[in-house]
């Protein structure tokens, strides 16, 4: 007889041999190595948060410490590899598998690491994408989550960095996998209740706050007068003639920027109400001052950000709240806004080629990807039609009848022409080119593809690959906004004359922008302090921005 | 929609101009008139050996110019040069305008600090130009003319500007500004972390920033980071600061023992507040320029009997 | 440390009376940029000082593009340059020579 209840079985078998360290679900902190070994089975799928910002920290400190007799040959499936212990495991052999979408922080050892086989990669993917696999292929046996409280019954809050709990525990817990919750404290009642509790088996209570770092602030102090120039040409050249109310902007310097020139800038081309009324966006501090300038109608949010939760809590009318009052975020729904329900992505990059491909993947580090290559890309399931996105399916194809002509999502690479340390970001061969030839890699680790990118915007002007009829005019496009790099210098300048009396490539002078009106003082706020001005004293920078 | 409730000033910054926007917008209109100015080519001797790029100006600006339509000398440096620090000529260009002001006896003199002390490239010259400095200095002084410092820059006035700031008649500081002698991370790598921990930059501020010095006496005069209130400071502290002799001297001396012996237990500058009375002082920090300085008037009139 | 000299013919004379000016800070990504009216009306010189070795051909290439665009005639362009990219080089000397033609400063 076939027994169709393995997987139930296995489960029932693992709470078992966890409960011995439980009371009720509340289990010691000290003794959260030893739930670990009784729980988790050599060979397991584990999704250990592992979110973008938040991390859960002790669990993945309680696993780092197991005995690796025990507990060996994870495949460790988690959306960031962020903290040490996320690649401690992978030397002692605790884990042997990685399937994951971000590892900023340890790009450069995580490299190291894959260069010496001391990891075997699934595949690197776009957090979304990882999601989606949580379902269907990558379903995790046991998931260590992250929460900022719990009850007794194991009802958790996961508050303003809800991210990515979720999702993970909808795939774990009813598809018999087990789910372990690291929480702050232990309450008689939650806020709000984010995870029911039927679906968390376990309860560690930490001693000390879970580790979550404030990614998403840009001191606008730092804002330089090239990320002043291609913000003008964005918002001129690109928000203002294609009407893009519904965005999403990565995250970076250049679209800190366009946040800060929207109340000054964007005010005086009379585009308020017009562009940049509705965000998928991390609640980012950069866009106080365009906020309380009545800019922004509504905005959700994959995660929180540490400092703004007084602000948000004082604007629901903005950001989605519970009814305890705090941010809801959600990663997995506001990526898939980003995919259907927004109009444009703009975002910065480290490399791009002459087809237009784009890469944040250099020879010594890898930082995975992010959110980017959905967010930057066009959803061709899309079928609601909306101003910006017809205009530009009719830029890329005029030919066709209208009826039978999708429209494209604008996909923005901002950029400076140079890099940190003098290094061009416009090159004849992305290094993830020679990366995928070192690591064995079926793909280049390529974060936005050429085909996908509709508009290249640099200090020295922008290109709109939409109207390239020819890979000739594509490349020259590109090298006609590259500047003094290289490949700009190499630009054939009778083409690129031609291309900018066609519009394709638009220099600052073509759109009436003169570089030497980029200065600082179009910045609504020029430092956190004056963030801080403009949220009326609500937002609350963290220490390492402020002097107070 | 509500109209907008915070609406950025739109003064220029101190911290965010440079030494020659300060100079500019300092004085009266057109009336700055540089001394050595960059044309003159008088750069660094020392810097090509290290491969450095040098300044023409090496630094620093002087001259002399009219604020409110009364003479003075002005020297500003260039914080982001170097950090502002001290060589052979950038020294040698302040002492040359203070013994200026010494000669003249009643033209005040406005240093308008923005340094991390003496640069380790001219090390030697660097220390013997603040030597010569603090010599022209108190000469200048003892001869009738104020020196005001001002006090509000990225690099702050450490170490050697430290020093000169201190024989100054009367110092003017902003939030961002901070004054001291020893560094933060020289303290911290002498001392160790628990004593103090630089990265810390709320410990930094409440240390050696603007408000702290204020509330301690370290300066004379708090102000907003603008370029107009840096020049109103000026104006006030050039009327209201002391002469210089040996009464002033005495009274400094003075000063500074019951400093010391009030607050010399203090671990903090939050408990130095807490000392002079100050209800919350935990909110310091985060005041406004305005309800600061009017905190600081009500707690410390500036004595003008010592300096 | 790299010194460059450059010669360039104008096409007209830079405009305003002002005998110097002087814009920039030498300082990591910056360059301060020291313009002087001392030469023939339909002459140019730039003189740049740089820490940074290797990128003659984009010095000349940003010089080439400046004369060309904002024809400094009578001007003597002196760079001391603290490592900026190009598009900064661009952007100071167009504001030294913005500064020169201003009047009443």
């Amino acid at each position: 007889m076939t027994d169709w209840r393995k997987g139930q079985g296995a489960r029932d078998a693992r709470i078992r041999a966890g409960a011995k360290f439980a009371k009720g679900k509340i289990v010691e902190a000290r003794d959260a190595t030893a739930l670990l070994e009784s729980v988790i089975l050599p060979g397991d799928r584990v999704c250990l948060e592992g979110d973008n910002q938040k991390q859960a920290d002790l669990l993945a400190g309680a696993l780092a410490a197991v005995d690796v007799g025990k507990v060996h040959d994870l495949h460790m499936v988690q959306s960031g590899v962020v903290l040490p212990e996320h690649l401690d495991i992978f030397e002692t052999g605790v884990a042997k598998r990685l399937d994951y979408a971000f590892s900023g922080p340890q790009s450069t050892r995580i490299a190291k690491m894959l260069f010496g086989g001391k990891i075997e990669l699934g595949a690197v993917h776009t957090y979304l994408e990882l999601f989606a696999r949580y379902f269907i292929d990558l379903t995790p046996n046991v998931a260590l989550i992250v929460a900022i409280s719990a009850d007794r019954d194991g009802n958790l809050y996961t508050g303003p960095n809800t991210e990515d709990t979720p999702t993970v525990v909808e795939a774990t817990t009813f598809k018999d996998g087990v789910v372990i919750a690291q929480v702050n404290e232990i309450v008689d009642k939650v806020p709000r209740v984010d995870i029911p509790g039927d679906r968390v088996n376990f309860v560690v209570k930490s001693d000390k706050p879970f580790y979550v770092e404030p990614l998403f602030t840009r001191d606008p102090g730092a804002v330089t007068e090239a990320q002043i120039l291609t913000a003008m040409l964005a918002i001129k050249g690109i928000y203002e003639p294609y009407g893009v109310r519904r965005l999403n902007h990565g995250i970076g310097f250049n679209t800190a920027a366009i946040e800060l020139l929207l109340p000054t800038y964007g005010e005086r081309l009379g585009l308020k109400g017009k562009v940049a009324t509705h965000f998928a966006l991390n609640p980012h501090p950069t866009l106080i001052p365009a906020i309380e300038s009545g800019w922004v109608q509504q905005i959700h949010s994959f995660g929180g950000e540490v400092g703004m939760e007084d602000y948000i809590r004082a604007r629901p009318d903005i950001y989605f709240t519970g009814p305890d009052g705090s941010l809801r975020s959600n990663r997995a729904f506001c990526q898939t806004a980003g995919l259907y329900a927004c109009d444009m992505f703009i975002g910065s990059t480290l490399q791009i080629d002459l087809l237009g491909n784009s890469s944040t993947v250099t020879t010594s580090r890898i930082a995975g990807f992010g959110g980017a290559p959905n967010m930057g890309s066009d959803a061709r399931g899309r079928r609601h039609p909306s101003d910006p996105w017809l205009q530009a399916g009719k830029e890329a194809d005029p030919d066709s009848p209208a009826a039978l002509r999708r429209g494209r999502k604008l996909v923005v690479q901002i950029v400076e022409s140079f890099g940190d340390k003098n290094v061009p970001t416009f090159v004849e061969k992305l290094d993830a080119l020679e990366l995928a030839e070192k690591l064995g890699l079926k793909l280049a680790p390529v974060m936005v593809y050429a085909d996908d990118v509709t508009h290249i915007v640099s200090e020295a002007g922008i290109a709109n690959l939409l109207l390239c009829r020819t890979k000739d005019e594509r490349e020259q496009a590109i090298r006609g906004v590259a500047g003094y790099t290289d490949v700009g210098r190499g630009r054939d300048k009778k083409m690129v004359q031609h291309l900018r009396e066609r519009g394709v490539v638009r220099w600052p002078e073509d759109l009436g922008i003169d570089p030497l009106e980029a200065d600082r003082s179009l910045l609504a706020a020029r430092s956190i302090e004056d963030l801080v001005q403009w949220s009326g004293g609500l937002y609350a920078a963290p220490s390492r921005f402020r002097n107070w | 929609m509500t109209s907008t409730p915070f609406v950025r000033h739109n003064a220029p910054s101190w911290y965010e101009a440079s030494a020659r926007e300060r100079v500019r917008g300092l004085l009266d209109a057109g009336s700055f008139k540089e001394f050595i100015g960059p044309e003159q080519r008088e750069t660094s001797p020392h810097l090509g050996i290290f491969d450095l790029p040098r300044q023409f100006d090496d630094g620093i600006v002087v001259g002399r110019g009219k604020l409110s339509g009364k003479p003075v000398f002005v020297a500003a440096q260039e914080g982001r040069f170097m950090g502002g620090a001290f060589g052979e000529v950038h020294g040698a260009k302040l002492t040359g305008l203070l013994r200026a002001a010494r000669d003249a006896k009643s033209i005040p003199v406005l240093i308008l600090f923005d340094t991390g002390g003496v640069r380790l490239q001219e090390a030697n010259a660097g220390e013997l130009a603040i030597g010569e400095i603090m010599r022209a200095l108190l000469e200048a002084r003892r001869a009738g003319a104020k020196v005001i410092g001002l006090i509000g820059g990225r690099a702050g006035c450490y170490g050697g500007g430290g020093l000169l700031a201190g024989c100054c008649s009367a110092l003017a500081v902003s939030e961002h500004g901070r004054i001291a002698v020893s560094g933060p991370e020289v303290i911290e790598t002498n001392r160790g972390v628990e004593e103090f921990d630089s990265k810390d930059r709320s410990l930094v501020w409440r240390t050696m920033g603007g408000k702290n010095r204020r509330l301690i006496g370290g300066a004379d005069a708090f102000v907003d980071d603008t370029i107009e209130a840096f020049r109103a400071a000026a104006l006030f502290l050039i009327e209201r600061a002391p002469a210089f002799g040996l009464d002033v001297l005495k009274a400094e001396q003075a000063r500074l023992a019951e400093r010391l012996n009030r607050f010399g237990a203090c671990a903090d500058g939050l408990d130095i507040w807490k000392q002079e009375g100050i209800v919350d002082a935990a909110s310091v920090p985060g005041m406004s320029a305005e309800d600061f300085t009017a905190l600081a008037n009500r707690i410390r009139e500036p004595r003008y009997d010592a300096r | 440390m790299e010194t460059f000299s450059y010669r360039h013919k104008a096409e007209r004379r830079s405009t305003g009376s002002k005998a110097q000016a002087i814009i920039g800070v030498v300082a990591s990504g910056n360059l301060e940029v020291l313009v002087e009216r001392v030469l023939p009306d339909t002459e140019c010189q730039v003189e740049v000082s740089t820490p940074i070795t290797g990128f003659g051909s984009v010095w000349e290439a940003v010089i080439t593009d400046f004369v060309e665009r904002r024809s400094p005639g009578g001007l003597k362009l002196s760079i001391n340059d603290g490592g900026a990219r190009a598009d900064t080089v661009a952007l100071r000397l167009a504001q030294a020579v913005r500064l020169i033609e201003e009047e009443g400063r």
